[in-house]
């Protein structure tokens, strides 16, 4: 599933991200890497950018970033 | 006492990294700027048990690539300055992506330290480290400390110290997978032949910076030796094609997720364990469901953004008239002392106007930088960023980009001094550059004496609606302004909005005064000379050359008459007002201004106006005190404008069409000098402060005339 698509509350591990470049280089560096699971913690006013968790910190990416990475999902839980 | 040990500290944003540096040099720091570059530079002396540490803290980075100023910054400080330790500040508590810097300082070779940070905040929420294992498999030493109170720096010090003393420990090796390490092995050994870059960096490093396709590597080989640089270019390229046909995926980022694979299994080998992981962002998470809401968030915005607007110019206002009482006194002093003449005009008006104008603008930008350290230090600053950015995007610019505006007067009555100074916050060059030449068409609190003059002079019947419109065009206007120069001299890619949310924190109250001083007296040093310069050169323009002999000796006849006739202190008056108007006429400003008039009475404009309009660009104040001797009112207090009022609303040359014109070049024309020297000192270059006044200014103009014109032809007004 992609990223962009997941509801909030819901899980997953990152499968894959293909983007390079600057903006693959700055994902990877923020620690989302493929392997990490992530959950979707929340969505700005406007329904972007979106908000993830990850063990040790909060992230958020713009929709059109989030399009680069895939997720293995869970069903959506109410995590939160 | 043995020579200084020269410490860098680096490390991740919101690592603690600054809290470290302010634990260790308290109020002995120096600010300035690395060469070159607006990134600011810090440094300070700390001393411990007879030994002097000099320790600068770089940027916070949260990789070495090239892709940003600051790890550009970074990265070059270490090779070029070879400090004799790096200290890596780690958060405890996401070490994962913290030791990801890591390992590029262990690529780079440098003499390293780990200091893990906040481990009293891991070790309640479960985390466990083994710091002597993890110490072992990366060949660092690793230290855990509490930089907020200091614990473990101590020890940190006297590591420190010792790795300075000894030579470090052979480097752990990080595997990139076959390709990758394939390819390294064909490369290290010809740029080890053929020397590149010897001595500066490690081959090894030079090699996969190359197959990362680092530009200033690239250019700095290329540069060195063309040929055998395209030889390596070739295979670094070969590799691209390769990783692509079979994985699908880019040199630099299989380089990157191997580093994470190379953490990954040292921490699984150093015994981290997480019993309540998710706890550390818990009470974050309970606030951030309500500051981020989609109904509760934007309103909990308003009201912090109304707040730091309110506390920047309302709290700060006791101080600002304490200033102008000490200037006024100042002036009044300077009066009564020096004999009348060029001198004494000189002295009030050029220097200590000038120095006034430089400190009185002190209060606000101390209070402004105070209000933001508190948002960007809690926390707080993110979430404005993560909630506006949809918006702000569009335009080109980024959701930290509220807060510069907000400043300049996106409520009106605001400043764009300390606007400009806010989009420091802003990391990307382009977006903040487009930031800061926008910021200054908000209605700043010296517009408003002037429009509300011309409103009331042309538009009294609905006064409350202009200045709201006015508002509203001026966001309008600032945006679509943005926009247009995103695409086309800061045409590029935004930054990337991967950032993170840091947990809320309370700030300290050491860091926030720390940061609210050093930022207050930059502004000060740097602007300060720079200002009365100019302050002094408009005072000679609006003075020089004066009356002709034959012109005071008519003025003084028409007294004489006037005291034979009546002796009225009004006529007396009057013909002062006349001498002003006359002298101002004749001024070097004046000469400009009816050299403009060709031009400008397409806008509506006449001699007077453009006069005003110079001197506006002194402090948009200025505009009224300058219209007041331009049509010969003599001296116009700007809060007392019911006389010039009159006067406008009954000259031939003014109706609402041209009074339209002129408000929207006022509210859009060059930036005051003050806001041209912060868009210099921010934007790093001149050319770009010239830019906002020429771009402002004929934006402004081509408005006022499109609208003298379009109303004239319609025949309203």
């Amino acid at each position: 599933m992609n990223l962009r698509n997941m509801q909030t509350g819901q899980s997953g591990i990152i499968a894959s991200i293909k983007i390079g470049g600057s903006l693959g280089l700055r994902i990877r560096e923020m620690g989302l890497v493929p392997g990490t699971e992530i959950t979707v913690t929340g969505r700005a006013p406007l329904y972007d950018p979106v908000k993830l968790r990850l063990h040790g910190q909060t992230l958020t990416l713009r929709n059109s970033e989030a399009d680069h990475i895939e997720v293995e999902t869970d069903p959506a839980e109410g995590k939160y | 006492m043995a020579e200084a040990v020269h410490i860098a500290l680096a490390g991740n944003p919101n690592a603690g990294k600054t809290t470290l540096f302010n634990y260790l040099t308290g109020a002995r720091q120096h600010v300035g700027n690395y060469p070159g570059v607006t990134v600011e530079k810090k440094e300070g002396i700390s001393h411990h048990k007879g030994q002097d540490f000099r320790v600068v803290d770089l940027p916070g980075t949260y990789s070495l690539t090239a892709y940003s100023v600051e790890e550009l910054v970074a990265r070059d400080y270490l090779v070029n300055e070879q400090p004799d330790v790096v200290v890596n500040i780690v958060d405890a508590s996401n070490l994962e992506r913290n030791l990801y810097l890591s390992c590029q300082f262990l690529e780079l070779g440098v003499p390293l330290v780990i200091a893990l940070n906040m481990i009293d905040v891991a070790e309640k929420r479960g985390i466990r480290i083994d710091t002597e294992k993890l110490s072992q498999l990366t060949g660092v030493p690793i230290l855990p400390i509490v930089a907020r109170n200091g614990k473990g720096v101590e020890e940190l010090l006297k590591t420190v110290q010792t790795l300075r003393n000894a030579p470090p420990p052979p480097r752990t090796l990080i595997r990139y997978g076959a390709d990758i390490d394939e390819a390294l092995r064909e490369l290290v050994p010809s740029i080890k032949e053929h020397k590149l870059l010897a001595g500066i960096y490690p081959p090894s490093w030079t090699a996969l910076k190359i197959l990362e396709n680092d530009e200033q590597i690239v250019a700095k080989v290329m540069l060195e030796n063309m040929v055998v640089g395209q030889q390596l270019i070739d295979r670094s390229e070969s590799l691209a094609r390769h990783l692509q046909d079979t994985i699908e995926a880019y040199p630099e980022t299989v380089i990157a997720d191997h580093r994470y694979g190379f953490i990954r299994s040292i921490l699984r080998q150093g015994e981290v364990t997480r019993m309540s992981d998710q706890d550390r962002l818990y009470a974050s998470d309970q606030i951030d469901k309500v500051v981020t809401n989609r109904v509760a968030g934007p309103l909990l915005m308003a009201a912090v953004l109304l707040g730091l607007y309110s506390f920047t110019f309302n709290w700060s206002g006791f101080m600002v008239d304490w200033m102008s009482l000490l200037f006024e006194m100042l002036g009044n002093l300077t009066e009564a002392i020096l004999p009348d003449g060029p001198i004494k005009s000189m002295i009030i008006s050029g220097v200590i106007d000038g120095v006034g104008g430089v400190l009185g603008f002190v209060p606000i930008i101390m209070f402004m930088f105070f209000g933001i350290a508190v948002l960007e230090d809690s926390g707080y600053l993110a979430r404005v960023a993560f909630m506006m950015d949809r918006i702000f995007h569009f335009f080109g610019l980024h959701g930290s980009s509220v807060m510069p505006f907000i400043i300049s007067g996106g409520i009106a009555g605001g400043c764009a001094v300390p606007g400009v100074l806010a989009a420091r916050t802003l990391r990307s060059p382009k977006e903040r550059m487009a930031t800061l030449l926008t910021v200054p068409f908000m209605n700043c609190g010296a517009k408003l004496p002037v429009l509300t003059l011309i409103i009331a002079a042309f538009f009294p019947a609905h006064q409350a609606k202009y200045m709201f419109l006015a508002t509203l065009v001026t966001w309008l206007v600032a945006l679509m302004a943005a926009k247009f120069l995103r695409m086309t001299l800061l045409r590029g890619e935004s930054t990337p909005f991967v950032m993170e949310l840091p947990p809320y924190r309370m700030p300290t109250a050491k860091g926030l005064l720390i940061h609210t001083w050093e930022r207050t007296w930059q502004y000060i040093k740097k602007a300060g000379t720079v200002i009365l310069g100019i302050s002094i050169l408009l005072w000679a323009m609006m003075t020089y050359p004066g009356l002709p002999a034959d012109e005071v000796a008519e003025f003084e006849a028409m007294r004489q008459q006037a005291v034979a006739v009546s002796a009225e202190e009004e006529a007396l008056l009057r013909i002062d007002g006349l001498q002003a108007e006359a002298g101002l006429r004749h001024s070097l400003a004046g000469h400009i201004g009816m050299a403009l008039e060709p031009v400008t009475h397409f806008a509506g404009f006449d001699w007077r106006t453009n006069i005003a309009l110079v001197g506006g660009f002194a402090a948009k104040e200025v505009i009224v005190s300058t219209l007041g001797t331009a049509y010969s009112l003599g001296e116009v207090d700007p809060k007392k404008t019911t006389s010039l009022k009159d006067r406008l609303a009954n000259d031939r040359h003014w109706n609402p069409i041209a009074a339209l014109a002129f408000l929207f070049f006022i509210m859009f024309y060059s930036p005051c000098f003050v806001t041209v020297i912060a868009i210099a000192k921010e934007a790093g270059s001149w050319k770009w402060a010239f830019f906002s006044m020429g771009f402002n200014t004929l934006f402004a103009f081509s408005m006022a005339v499109g609208i003298f014109q379009l109303g004239s032809l319609l025949g309203v007004g």
